[in-house]
């Protein structure tokens, strides 16, 4: 088992990288938004905005066969563990090149060459998939970490208290992370549970739990480093309550001023602490230069473009197709 | 040939199968007890170690879900609920998961994963240790379905379950636990949507499954006295079902018997039916009647429970009402 541990320590050259991951969820994320207010993608789209240094910061301290699943709101998963942009927005025009082929749209996505093994909305349904991951690698003696992200909403499930006993009972490879947005949907965080204490659902279960600032780039990822660098070591599950606000509308690109008696101050003071404008003041600090980050900016824009017609000029799953893949083609002979 | 019980065929089949594959392994309730699986997985954690066959806690949804995603992930995972309403906890992870994977990612990985429910009823255990739920999996495209009636299918069938690359459902009765029969020794499979003739009969087909199926098998002999042919098909597999079996046969008879385990409404007879009346029509002389059980939870006491459960007797009242219904015609 070739055990890779990961530093916790934040080089220039890293931080920079996730500074491009996280402007290019930010940019992408917009530029859908825009495609649905134009009525261009019908899929429901449930946005990252606001989010994007949880994904960033876990999957940075991943390798590329550690496992990734998320649920609803997964495009930035999907983008962080390094999954064809391309491939994203031909899904959510529906189209054969998407990386569901056209079969899943936003809410569920696919792919499988990085360890995204699958996002799906069934609020908490990838939990106890992802220890099944763990499981796997367990067995297996690989060394290989399964990552499960989900949002504070999930924690109201069965699956998710389940999961939890399962990992810690067995020991297995697997990092939890909750991604506590303040909002179930429509429900703030206080009108879907009595307390606000996630995190401590860990301890009862016999692991450790942390609530972290999750629009903290730096703080997310030595605090995954650490978690994932457990996982491997066999001491197996960790908890991970990052806390964070979802900019936009529980699906759509709307804002949801409506939800939530305090959701219009919440909202600006959450922006203030924008995670991509944090990260932008850590890269002046290493020396970044304006002119860099427009040039990332502009690259990831150009990316986006050409990912938009590339959608756009994909052909759309054949009729005759329906049926295909109801069971999997790749059926072992007996 | 050697003779083996239904439930030693089973132990068998997981035997070889974790022989020989290690991505094979076994998880779920009961799994280290001597009792929960019955003489069907008796040792089984002994024989392979209890790294690779895990008793699980009381977690149908946890459990079934880390089976999904371990499979996933490329295993071979065997996930067994040794009472089928416990796994209706587990819904989530069998329907909206493993049943729709494939398809929903455009047929880019498989989901070998085999759920293993047991029908474990009768002796007063009443509504909630009772049940025989396989008509609801039936209804799940994405999703096979099995149901051995005797030790041959109840090995091979499993055999076939874990080498098909897809989410089956293995269901076995423990009516069937002390049933023998030949089993041969090395591995083979049944080959999952195919049904089998039991007994060949030109005057009525019945179509039965699991439990039924062998009580059916003494149904038709006991209507052979009276010169009665029944053609006798096990289903063995509920989804898919072997539609052109039972078609020829209907085209042969005439006439039709569906007898299964489970309710009535909306079970599988009533999917048989409606499948044989609109293909073949044309070449019925009857109407077709269901053997099921009553639109009504398992009841206790012993002798509503023995109203409730249809068996040999049942069966044979049924056929003969068919034919009776013809010679009005």
């Amino acid at each position: 088992m070739a055990v890779k541990y990961r530093t916790p320590e934040i080089t220039p050259p890293l931080m920079r990288d996730m500074y491009v991951t996280m402007v290019r969820i930010r940019i992408f994320e917009e530029h859908v938004a825009e495609l649905i207010t134009a009525g261009e993608i019908k899929t429901p789209c449930h946005l990252y905005i606001g989010q994007e240094a949880i994904a960033t910061g876990v999957c940075a301290a991943l390798g590329k066969g550690d496992l990734v699943w998320g649920g609803h709101r997964s495009h930035g998963h999907y983008l962080a563990k390094g999954g064809d942009l391309r491939a994203l927005m031909a899904e959510l025009y529906g189209k054969s090149t998407g990386c569901s082929r056209g079969r899943g749209g936003s809410m569920h996505l696919f792919a499988k060459e990085v360890g995204i093994l699958g996002t799906v909305p069934l609020v908490a349904a990838t939990i106890p998939l992802a220890v099944g991951g763990g499981l796997a690698s367990k067995l297996r003696g690989d060394g290989t970490v399964s990552v499960s992200f989900f949002g504070d909403g999930a924690t109201d499930e069965g699956h998710f208290h389940e999961s939890l006993n399962l990992a810690a009972l067995y020991r297995l490879p697997v990092v939890f992370v909750c991604e506590n947005n303040f909002y179930s949907s429509h429900m703030p965080l206080l009108q879907h549970r009595a307390e606000d204490n996630i995190y401590k659902a860990a301890e009862a279960q016999g692991m450790p739990g942390l609530p972290l600032d999750g629009n903290d780039i730096e703080i997310v990822y030595r605090a995954a480093a650490e978690a994932i660098n457990r996982a491997q070591a066999g001491e197996g599950p960790t908890l991970l309550e990052c806390r964070t606000y979802r900019w936009r509308g529980h699906v759509g690109p709307s804002w949801d001023m409506d939800v939530g008696v305090k959701r219009k101050d919440e909202l600006q003071e959450w922006m203030s602490r924008d995670p991509i404008a944090r990260a932008r003041a850590r890269l002046f600090e290493h020396g970044a230069t304006q002119s860099d980050l427009e040039q990332i900016e502009r690259t990831v824009k150009e990316e986006v473009e050409e990912s938009v017609a590339f959608a756009r000029q994909s052909p759309y799953p054949e009729k005759r197709e329906m049926s295909d893949y109801v069971f999997c083609p790749m059926e072992e002979s007996s | 040939m050697r003779k083996l019980s239904y439930a030693e065929a089973i132990r068998e089949a997981h035997a070889q199968l974790l022989a020989a594959d290690q991505r094979v392994f076994l998880l779920g309730q009961g799994l280290w007890s001597p009792w929960y699986a019955g003489t069907s997985l008796k040792d089984i954690d002994k024989e392979f170690g209890r790294h690779r066959v895990l008793d699980s806690p009381v977690s149908e949804n946890a459990t079934t879900g880390a089976a999904v995603g371990a499979a996933l992930a490329g295993m071979r995972p065997i996930v067994f609920h040794p009472r089928m309403d416990f796994m209706l906890l587990a819904v989530d992870p069998i329907v909206n998961q493993a049943a729709n994977w494939s398809y929903m990612f455009g047929g880019q990985l498989n989901v070998p994963v085999v759920i293993r429910a047991v029908i474990n009823r009768g002796g007063e255990q009443a509504a909630q240790h009772s049940q025989a739920l396989h008509a609801f999996f039936m209804h799940v495209p994405g999703l096979k379905v099995v149901m051995p009636s005797t030790p041959f299918d109840a090995k091979g069938l499993l055999i076939a379950a874990v080498r098909d690359g897809n989410p089956v459902m293995y269901i076995d009765d423990r009516w069937l636990y002390e049933e023998t029969g030949d089993v041969p020794e090395e591995m083979y499979s049944v080959p999952i949507g195919t049904g089998v003739v039991r007994r060949e009969g030109k005057d009525v087909t019945i179509v039965a499954t699991s439990y039924l199926a062998r009580q059916a098998e003494k149904a038709a002999e006991i209507l052979a006295r009276d010169d009665v042919n029944a053609e006798l098909i096990d289903l063995r597999s509920i989804s898919p079902w072997d539609e052109e079996l039972v078609c020829s046969s209907v085209r042969k008879t005439g006439r039709l018997v569906v007898a299964d385990g489970g309710w009535e409404s909306c079970g599988i007879a009533a999917e048989i039916t409606a499948t044989v009346a609109g293909k073949v029509f044309e070449y019925l002389r009857a109407p077709i009647i269901r053997v099921g059980l009553p639109n009504s939870p398992a009841p206790m006491s012993r002798p509503l429970e023995e109203a409730y459960y249809p068996n040999t007797r049942t069966v044979v009242t049924v056929v003969q009402k068919v034919l009776a219904i013809t010679e009005k015609i």
